[in-house]
């Protein structure tokens, strides 16, 4: 069973990495989009950073939803919805909750992807976020069908996350400001990936931790 | 009771200029207001701005969106999302471009006050030639 604590421990760890990686999500944005995905999620966890006090106390449904709306509001460009919608789609399946167990884990990741393929009209192999998503969740479930603890299960996820970011590199962007490049796209990593697998990985060091 | 308009726009001069471009065919009347960028700003679109300014416009006539590029159909469908029904049953993205568009959709509205109508004038606008075709 994972406490809020827990979650609030993950979700500071996120706004920092994604803080620090701002510069290189805004590199990689630069090579095939609008050069704003760092600058945009910088912004978004900056705000969301800022919230962690008053989401202290709170049930999960609570804290995922303020990290939605947060995202929603403050950060301007597609991930802005594309994560918004994620989070909000998870806080529902655990609202009003104060701990939560494997289950919901599964539950609250599966409506997360169905929520960004909804608003992005978007599927695995667009070169998206989904391409380090969608295989970090079948690994995660799988995972945890072969009993395994949420420490090796997330580490595996990560790892399969980070192997969705590679793969990126070799196919071409169907969605958003990169896919105008075409054929051009592919050899370069898609930045939303990117910061989906930083997210993933963010959950996996805190769980490492503890 | 008149159709309401939002005009969304990665830039708020954008979104702000078309405003100002359709109040110079309709009267006050109708109801059409800005919604670009961020709340800080920047170049972007912003799903809470869009759904405060779809609720100041609201109309049991219906309300039309108008969207620019990219993330801003997004936020859009987000920002309907985050209505509440009786508000979200009424509000309608149309497909059309946003300059020319958002004219010829100002002033059918101000014709016919219908959203059949509306709908026809936005499908219009996409289609509609600058050049005449060389015989």
């Amino acid at each position: 069973m994972a406490s809020t604590s827990l979650l609030l421990e993950i979700v500071r760890n996120m706004s920092k990495n994604i803080i620090e990686n701002k510069e290189l999500l805004t590199e990689l944005d630069r090579a095939i989009g609008d050069s704003d995905h760092g600058i945009n999620m910088a912004k978004g966890f900056s705000a969301v950073h800022e919230k962690l006090g008053e989401m202290e106390g709170k049930d999960w449904g609570y804290i995922l939803k303020t990290i939605a709306m947060t995202l929603i509001s403050t950060v301007g460009g597609a991930s802005g919805p594309l994560y918004g919608t994620a989070f909000l789609r998870a806080a529902k399946v655990v609202e009003g909750k104060g701990k939560i167990d494997r289950k919901d884990v599964i539950n609250m990741f599966h409506e997360a992807i169905e929520g960004i393929k909804m608003r992005g009209k978007s599927d695995q192999g667009d070169k998206t976020m989904l391409d380090a998503l969608i295989p970090a969740f079948e690994t995660l479930k799988s995972a945890y069908e072969e009993g395994e603890d949420s420490k090796i299960a997330f580490k595996r996820a990560e790892e399969s996350a980070l192997k969705g970011v590679e793969y990126t590199k070799t196919i071409i962007a169907r969605k958003g400001r990169a896919s105008y490049l075409g054929e051009r796209s592919i050899g370069h990593q898609d930045p939303g990936a990117t910061s989906s697998y930083i997210l993933i990985k963010s959950i996996n060091q805190v769980l490492e931790k503890n | 009771m008149v159709i309401g308009l939002v005009i969304v726009s990665h830039s708020p001069k954008i979104a702000e200029g078309i405003v100002e471009l359709c109040y110079e065919m309709v009267d006050e009347e109708i109801k059409i207001i800005p919604a670009g960028g961020t709340k800080d700003g920047r170049i972007g679109t912003d799903p809470i701005r869009i759904k405060e300014a779809i609720e100041k416009v609201y109309d049991e006539d219906g309300v039309g969106i108008i969207v620019d590029i990219g993330s801003s159909l997004m936020n859009a469908e987000l920002a309907i999302e985050l209505l509440e029904e009786k508000v979200r049953k009424k509000v309608i993205i149309l497909d059309t471009p946003i300059v020319e568009g958002s004219i010829s959709v100002a002033v059918q509205a101000y014709i016919s006050n219908n959203m059949e109508d509306v709908l026809k004038a936005a499908e219009e606008a996409r289609t509609t030639k600058k050049l005449q075709e060389q015989p």
